[in-house]
């Protein structure tokens, strides 16, 4: 057998000396134990982009956000065009549903467009969300934010609106682009786009 | 609507389904020593406000909870099922009432 063993571990036919494989062995250990140090401190992440204002479509991203965060996830809401509506104090509490184009409400379109006639859908909504005992946008806000949820306003629809950081319920993030976004989807588990 | 679910989505649906038609681990010695009282609230708030609730408490509390919602028996054996540190011990069906009993089996 050659002396040189430990020099050249990969040559054919010569095993890795006694030392090298040590060697080798506490190199993996450490890389191992550095690997699940990073895992175990890591949260599993959502991101939701949330792009709607009206009534029905406020409630998908609160719900999965807030039941997300019961689950552990870290979670960001990244509101955007009438999605910023959800997160306006005054705004979120009058939020509108319309059944003109929307197949599923039993009011032919050539009525459902007649003036007033969003009012007397959203009302009939709002009953309904009461009667069954359905959490309202505020409180599903309210309860994210207690949940350590984020929700980001989107700085350009928030100029583009004309809506002011003070319009937005305490603990709103503001001032973030699309580039905070993408950052987080890349880094989520989870990303929905409502 | 454009909606992206990630496989981990899918998973986590699937093994709800699961736990739907599995029969759950009923534990004969277990005492109660906290309340939960989410009657008359509907999802999520369910399981936001027992994961809430669990927070608060000391490890090795059982935590009752009386809820009304019907899909609380789903939804709270998924999440304890899927969240570190609770089990869930008993799930008792009476009329309109849902009593869901969670252990805190960590800090």
């Amino acid at each position: 057998m050659s002396t040189d063993m430990s020099q050249t571990p990969d040559a054919e036919g010569e095993p890795p000396s006694r030392a090298a494989l040590e060697e080798r062995l506490v190199a993996l250990e450490s890389r191992l134990e550095k690997l699940e140090s990073e895992s175990d401190d890591q949260r599993p992440k959502m991101s939701i982009i949330a792009t709607k204002g009206t009534l029905d479509m406020a409630y998908p991203p609160l719900i999965l956000a807030s039941t997300a965060a019961a689950f552990g996830y870290e979670v960001t809401v990244f509101h955007t065009f009438w999605g910023l509506d959800i997160l306006h104090e005054e705004k979120s509490k009058e939020l509108k549903l319309s059944a003109v184009g929307n197949p599923n409400m039993p009011v032919p379109n050539v009525i459902a467009s007649l003036p007033g006639m969003d009012r007397v859908t959203t009302k009939l909504m709002e009953r309904q969300i009461e009667d069954n005992d359905t959490a309202t946008i505020a409180e599903l806000v309210d309860t994210s934010l207690e949940m350590g949820v984020e929700f980001q306003a989107c700085q350009m629809t928030m100029d583009l609106m004309d809506y002011d950081e003070a319009d937005f319920y305490d603990g709103v993030t503001v001032g973030v682009g699309a580039a905070t976004a993408i950052q987080d989807m890349a880094d989520a588990d989870i990303q929905l786009l409502v | 609507m454009v909606v992206f679910i990630s496989r981990y989505t899918t998973d986590t649906l699937l093994s709800h389904s699961t736990v739907l038609h599995s029969k759950v681990n009923i534990m004969t010695e277990y005492e109660p020593t906290a309340t939960l009282d989410v009657r008359g609230q509907n999802c999520p708030m369910p399981v936001v406000k027992t994961k809430q609730r669990i927070d608060e408490l000391d490890a090795g509390v059982i935590l009752e909870v009386l809820a009304t919602d019907p899909g609380s028996m789903s939804d709270i054996a998924g999440w304890a099922d899927t969240t570190a540190g609770v089990e869930l011990v008993d799930q008792e069906e009476g009329d309109d009432i849902f009593t869901h009993y969670v252990r805190k089996t960590e800090q």
